[in-house]
């Protein structure tokens, strides 16, 4: 199995810190400006990036991450011109982890083979497939594993004791834990109601615990990430690029790297503050 | 006809039709979509919940609806068999008079049957997506009626193009949310009543309208409008002493046809057919015909025929009927469509308009305009028949709502 994850994941353990994972849609709000931003994520502070593969139909997301799918579609992002973005970006960042985020639909009319031998040749690490439960993912879970690629899964506050194992089983990469039952951009859940999902969570698996869903600001990412191996932002990120699209800003990476750095910094220093305090 | 050979006896465990149907929704849904199929199966096997049902549809919903033959409908296509040298002199047609429902549409029987199944399972909150309007308008009645609060979620397009539904809707105390996403119709309705779901899934229950989404609800909502063919099966052999030749049902997501085949399928003397809607003609690209132009995806919880492009975005669907209006179809009608049991056909915008007025004019029956493709294909077939076969059409819907789109399309002013 491909190891950059891992890798990340222990050079952040290392730092006695939470890993930042930055999500920004492919193509939004256009492929050049999107590839820059993609290209000053790493420098920003962003230890693992999730690139969302655009969908005409994302169920699963609230407005934001939906108007930048729209965005980007607008403009005639495909799938593989995102493989290609990923390429792009691989050939000069060896180290980064990449996780294409989105729907199965644009993977299954891609071919999941095809999918998976092509997303491995650009560099990608492995997929979240929103809409892919484990019940329905027998279509691509051999072609990821055959590729090296991980299938990261998702458990949320709905998910029990009895389906927890169903989740983990083939689970790879890190788990992502879905804050809040709702859609992206939702409502934040508490730091303590965090705090005692991820110690459930660690109870049953040896899997770095990603936290994400309404983490906005510097200030809740730096709580989660006493408690978390991973932080993940997407939403805010997704907002400030649509705002600084619609005024046509010629500096858009610059200022989604700023944004990002703000958030990497508060990362940083949450666990040194929280045991200081 | 044993179990194991059956055409009746799907979804498998996991809710698959073949290779369609599934169970493809985020993880935060599964748990309840699991909890939500236990809930049916015990539902399904107490008698309490089949009484309750029943009760309801006979006082409530009105039911049997009437199985009527609509005399004039096929002596009007025998003189076009005749003109047209057709050999057989034209079918006989009755119609399943599911717009004499409650409502006025068949959609109510399937939210009788999933609100006995929210009370059942505790659910305090109803929510549903509707395209016509119609299945808003049962979903608002029947949470009306159990006094539970109710948000429907309605393409803004469609608001503009069914204002009589939207006021009904509000009349009976649901909340219509207006959806501005996407191309504004059915699909994303269905959408951000998926996202509400997903936000509220401690108190909600999402009445689906028709056959399709994730399991369970193919089988559930089929399984609820499935009285419409047992009504007409007891009906028409009671009536003519056979079974009928063919079986003739208009499909956007296919709850009314699949209601109206299922008994039936395995009878194998009896045809089916399910007509979509052209639209503006299938090689025009607007249309709303997703096993004639569509390709097996994944879109709704489901894995089905779907009208998406060569990278797998859906594309927007075209009808003159709102409730037609749809890029996709219930698994089992692809299911049906892949084994050939279903013969699926296609009628444009302005042949189910004239098929309307057909009906209008001769029999004093106003149709809405999804049954009113059905009857466009009857058209069309049952000159073709000979005089002793017999036709049973689902009129599943009142045209009361189509007056203003049938009145635009004719270009008259209200």
């Amino acid at each position: 199995m491909n190891d950059r994850l891992s890798a990340r994941f222990a050079a952040c353990r290392a730092d006695n810190r939470a890993a930042l994972v930055t999500f920004v849609t492919a193509g939004d709000p256009d492929l050049e400006t999107s590839a820059a931003i993609l290209a000053a994520l790493p420098a920003a502070g962003a230890d693992i990036i999730e690139i969302g593969m655009p969908f005409t139909d994302p169920m699963a997301d609230g407005a934001a991450i939906q108007a930048g799918n729209l965005r980007s579609l607008a403009g005639g992002t495909r799938l593989r011109d995102v493989l290609a973005m990923v390429q792009a970006f691989r050939a000069t960042d060896a180290d980064t982890p990449l996780i294409l985020m989105g729907y199965f639909n644009p993977i299954l009319a891609y071919g999941p083979d095809r999918f998976a031998a092509d997303a491995a040749a650009a560099g990608l690490d492995g997929t979240i497939v929103v809409d892919l439960p484990p019940e329905e993912a027998d279509e691509l879970v051999p072609h990821l594993g055959a590729h090296g690629l991980h299938l990261v899964r998702l458990a949320t506050p709905t998910t029990d004791v009895a389906r927890l194992p169903r989740v983990l089983e083939g689970a790879s990469g890190f788990l992502y834990y879905v804050a809040v039952a709702g859609v992206t951009g939702a409502n934040a859940a508490t730091a303590t109601d965090i705090a005692a999902a991820v110690a459930r969570l660690k109870a049953s698996t040896a899997l770095p615990i990603a936290v994400g869903f309404g983490v906005r600001s510097p200030e809740q990412a730096a709580a989660i990430a006493v408690h978390a191996d991973a932080v993940v932002v997407g939403s805010a990120l997704v907002d400030a690029i649509g705002a600084a699209a619609a005024e046509r800003a010629n500096d858009i990476p610059a200022r989604v790297g700023a944004q990002v750095a703000a958030l990497a910094g508060a990362i940083r220093t949450a666990r040194h503050q929280e045991a200081a305090a | 006809m044993n179990i194991a050979t059956s055409l009746r006896a799907g979804p498998d465990a996991n809710g698959h039709f073949g290779a369609f149907g599934g169970r493809y929704v985020a993880e935060t849904l599964m748990p309840l979509i699991l909890e939500l199929e236990a809930a049916y199966e015990a539902a399904k096997a107490d008698p309490a919940f089949k009484a309750e049902f029943d009760d309801l549809m006979t006082h409530y919903v009105g039911r049997p609806s009437p199985l009527y033959f609509a005399e004039r409908l096929t002596h009007h296509l025998a003189k076009v068999a005749a003109a047209q040298g057709q050999p057989g002199g034209g079918a006989k047609i009755y119609l399943k008079r599911d717009e004499l429902n409650h409502t006025g549409a068949h959609k109510i029987n399937n939210c009788i049957g999933q609100i006995l199944l929210a009370k059942r399972m505790g659910k305090t909150r109803i929510i549903a997506e509707t395209g016509a309007g119609q299945h808003g308008v049962a979903t608002a009645t029947v949470a009306a009626r159990f006094g539970l609060p109710c948000t429907i979620y309605m393409g803004s397009r469609d608001i503009a193009r069914q204002a009589p539904n939207v006021f009904r809707m509000k009349l009976l105390g649901a909340e219509v949310r207006a959806v501005e996403s996407g191309s504004k119709t059915l699909k994303d309705a269905m959408n951000d009543a998926l996202r509400d779901w997903v936000t509220n899934v401690h108190d909600t229950f999402y009445i689906i309208g028709t056959a399709a989404g994730p399991h369970p609800y193919p089988a559930m909502v089929r399984d609820f409008q499935s009285v419409i063919g047992t009504e007409a099966r007891e009906q028409i052999l009671a009536r003519e002493g056979k079974l009928p030749d063919l079986l003739v049902a208009a499909i956007g997501g296919g709850s009314n046809a699949i209601g109206l085949f299922h008994p039936f399928l395995d009878d194998s003397s009896v045809r089916m057919v399910g007509v979509e809607a052209s639209g503006h003609g299938l090689e025009s690209g607007a249309h709303a015909a997703s096993l004639a132009g569509g390709r097996p995806g994944v879109l709704h919880g489901n894995k089905t025929m779907l009208l998406q492009d060569e990278d797998g975005q859906i594309t927007e669907a075209h009808s003159i009927s709102a409730g037609l209006d749809y890029p996709g179809i219930g698994p089992e009608h692809a299911w049906l469509h892949a084994i050939g049991r279903v013969e699926y056909q296609a009628a444009t915008d302005d042949e189910a308009l004239e098929a309307f007025k057909l009906l209008c004019a001769i029999e004093g029956i106003i149709p809405a305009l999804e049954p009113s493709h059905a009857l466009a294909a009857i058209a069309r077939m049952a000159p073709t028949m000979a005089a002793d076969q017999l036709i049973v059409a689902n009129l599943c819907g009142r045209g009361d709502k189509d007056i203003f789109t049938v009145a635009e399309a004719l270009g008259v002013t209200l």
